[in-house]
């Protein structure tokens, strides 16, 4: 085991799936020499070479393109696309290319890409830095979709994510790439190093695509969170002291439903949080599923806790970014309805 | 106050629109045999001139001329021609189905025959082709079963895809071609990331993309020409300029580059343009950009200036938008037929013969849809099962796609 940051732990996934198969790539911007603007990829080039980690052109469809030329030839490129920002030049790739090729070619050609992205706000990133696009990933069949809240989640994650035969989302909330960040912006960041899931083997390990994680066992109200906001709902849930249960859910596309029933089941209220914009985001994806299959069981109206409905602002970051104090009155109300 | 005129927008228009005379004076077509066929380690910059001219084999006597002939033997044509005619007999027959609704689409190749049948033989197995809607001829020319096609036309049961395509996007691994999408240009760049792999493994295999005049204009199109010249992929980026993106001229997508292949210059990557109606000059051109590929000295790109002559789809009407005698103007004349005559000059075949080989032909055709049509048509006999809606969309089904297929009763 040693200690890793989420930087160091996708960094650790990377490396161990190279390592351990030659058709593994990493590529795009500035990934290579450099080691990427958050340096994931450091090292990686000096390892194992210019032609499996290299830099591409500032071209995110093109990355993403020949990711997928690649893949149909028989490697597994694992790609970085700058910010999740950038990923829409590559949208087309992604949603009507990437996702289809096995469904349309009956499985005669194949597409095992994972398409690494930071995402989310919090770092005073504005507008084009800052979203959260999950939910224009999760409405297309085909691919799948992860969001890690801790480095342990990260590389297990990653390195599943690589050896799956299918095209994969990976969004890394940046905001956690070097401690967890429970929404107080201005207290000092704990780092990962201080916390127990920042202890991560240094060797191979995997964590199943679809499978959540309790975070927090409570028996009052379900919080259904993934990524940053993970750490907002347990801080939430400690400073209320209300005794909820808070769900990481991990991997949004195929999504753990059974933890989510049985949790809202037990608990009868539910409160779901994301940092993405509310309206169509994957929180009301999660609010129809609770609906359905736990109706019988609720206590109260599901709540979504969320970014508002306007692109992210610079200045004003910190009443946009949900945190603990908003998902804190979410609870409460929940619990008073 | 600025004493200049207003500013005006310049909108491209076509020579001729429908009722007027067709007009083709602008393609200026270099004599067969005149433009010099360079080494394949030649300098791009060298070649310059090559991405305006027209390389032609086949002269107006039917004779092959010039530096880029004399690649092919007498059996290789006759099979080039077989394939040509054999594509053409098949566009036949599946124009006629769709007319009575045995399919919901179909896209002929009517005068672009040459330019995927000779491409083909310029391959070898174990390329890659990333094509679009109108190269059949690539598998056509290696041998892929015929009634396979039907079946993927018909989406009926024995379709290799299922029915989850639309008709004439076929697929196949073993044959070099990968799965077609009906979005334009994704395939090009997509191309240049599989012979990026194959260069990445050390292999052997080159790859080929293939876009029309129209899709040009797309962003892949232009990432596909980045990636290829930045990491010199052995692929072959193909232009086929058939003057027409369903009614729009090729003008349109074009602006002021000159030409298509002019495209590949600002990249560095050598660029050809080529008689796409001269199945000698088609494949030596492929032959040559093959080569080069092969011999790790990057991409080359190749516009085929062809024309044309049927309508985009079975949901076009091209008689809207051209003159009906448009395609009886175009100046490169009918592939198939200036194969012919040039197997006729050389001895090699008749006119006899050629008849007969027509019959033979489309007998085969109407046999291999008779063999496809026992699996059933789109609207009648064997159908692809519900089921297959849900399968293949992963490697292993998930949960709620499995409880969708449930609820559907499968």
């Amino acid at each position: 085991m040693a200690r890793m940051t989420m930087i160091e732990a996708v960094r650790s996934a990377m490396d161990v799936s190279m390592g351990r198969d030659e058709n593994v790539v990493v590529f795009g911007e500035d990934v290579g020499y450099f080691g990427g603007v958050f340096r994931c990829t450091q090292g990686l080039q000096a390892k194992y070479g210019k032609t499996r980690c290299f830099d591409a052109p500032i071209s995110e469809s093109g990355i993403v393109g020949t990711a997928i030329g690649m893949a149909a030839y028989g490697l597994k490129p694992c790609v970085e696309i700058q910010f999740a920002d950038y990923m829409y030049p590559a949208y087309d790739q992604i949603t009507q290319e990437a996702a289809r090729i096995r469904y349309r070619s009956n499985g005669d050609f194949t597409c095992p890409i994972v398409l690494r992205m930071p995402t989310g706000g919090g770092i005073f990133g504005g507008q084009t830095h800052s979203q959260s696009p999950e939910a224009l990933f999760t409405h297309v069949c085909g691919l799948k979709v992860i969001v890690p809240s801790n480095p342990y989640d990260a590389k297990g994650l990653l390195i599943s994510a690589i050896e799956d035969p299918d095209p994969v989302m990976f969004l890394e909330p940046k905001r956690l790439y070097n401690g967890p960040f429970d929404g107080h912006h201005e207290r000092p960041v704990t780092p990962w190093s201080k916390h127990e899931l920042g202890d991560v083997p240094e060797g191979h390990y995997t964590i199943p695509i679809g499978k959540a994680e309790i975070r927090r066992k409570g028996s009052a109200v379900t919080v259904v969170a993934y990524g940053t906001m993970v750490h907002v709902a347990l801080a939430a849930a400690e400073e209320t002291g209300i005794d909820a249960e808070v769900i990481d859910l991990r991997s949004l596309l195929p999504l753990d439903l059974d933890t989510i029933v049985q949790s809202v089941t037990k608990t009868g209220r539910c409160v779901v949080v994301h940092e993405a914009t509310l309206t169509s985001g994957f929180g009301a994806e999660l609010v129809s599923l609770v609906q359905e299959h736990c109706f019988y069981h609720l206590e109260a109206p599901v709540v979504r806790v969320t970014g508002w409905d306007t692109p992210y602002p610079h200045a004003q970051e910190w009443d946009y970014f949900p945190g603990p104090a908003r998902v804190g009155r979410a609870l409460t109300e929940v619990m008073e309805a | 106050m600025s004493d200049l005129d207003r500013l005006s927008l310049h909108v491209p228009e076509p020579a001729v629109r429908p009722g007027g005379q067709p007009d083709f004076s602008n393609v200026k077509i270099p004599k067969a045999g005149s433009v010099p066929r360079p080494e394949v380690d030649v300098a791009p910059e060298d070649i310059r001139d090559l991405a305006f001219s027209i390389i032609r084999v086949l002269n107006r006597d039917g004779e092959a001329v010039g530096p880029w002939a004399g690649l092919l033997s007498d059996a290789e044509l006759l099979a080039g021609l077989r394939h040509m005619m054999m594509l053409r007999a098949f566009d036949a027959r599946m124009l006629m189905a769709q007319r009575q609704g045995k399919t919901s689409f179909y896209m002929q190749h009517l005068g672009e025959e040459a330019v995927s049948c000779a491409f083909r033989r310029a391959l070898r197995k174990g390329d890659m082709n990333f094509p679009t809607y109108r190269q059949a001829g690539l598998l056509i020319a290696d041998d892929y079963p015929m009634v396979e096609m039907m079946n993927q036309i018909f989406s009926n049961e024995s379709d290799p895809c299922h029915g989850r395509q639309l008709p004439v996007m076929y697929t196949s691994k073993e044959h070099g071609f990968f799965t077609i999408s009906g979005n334009l240009a994704t395939q090009y760049v997509q191309a240049v990331g599989w012979a990026m792999a194959s260069a990445i493994k050390n292999d052997t295999r080159i790859a080929a993309g293939w876009i029309g005049d129209g899709s040009t204009a797309e962003s892949d199109f232009h990432s596909a020409l980045v990636f290829a010249s930045t990491y010199r992929a052995p692929v072959i980026l193909n232009i086929v300029n058939n003057q027409w993106a369903i009614s729009t001229f090729q003008g349109i997508a074009r602006g002021g580059s000159g030409t298509f292949a002019a495209r590949g210059l600002g990249f560095g990557i050598p660029a050809l343009r080529v008689d796409g109606n001269d199945y000698l000059a088609v494949y030596a051109v492929a032959r040559w950009a093959a080569e080069r590929a092969r011999r790790n000295l990057g991409p080359t790109l190749i516009e085929y200036v062809t024309y044309r002559v049927g309508a985009h789809s079975t949901s076009d009407d091209p008689s809207a938008y051209r003159p009906k005698t448009e395609s009886e103007a175009w100046p490169l004349g009918d592939p198939v037929l200036r194969l012919k005559k040039h197997l006729i000059v050389r001895g090699a075949w008749s006119e006899e013969r050629h008849a007969q080989a027509e019959a033979e032909i489309m007998d085969e055709v109407i046999q291999a849809q008779k063999k496809a049509e026992i699996h059933g048509t789109l609207h009648a006999g064997g159908k692809p099962s519900v089921r297959d809606i849900f399968e293949g969309v992963y490697a292993e089904m998930p949960p709620h796609i499995r409880r969708q297929r449930q609820k559907a009763g499968y």
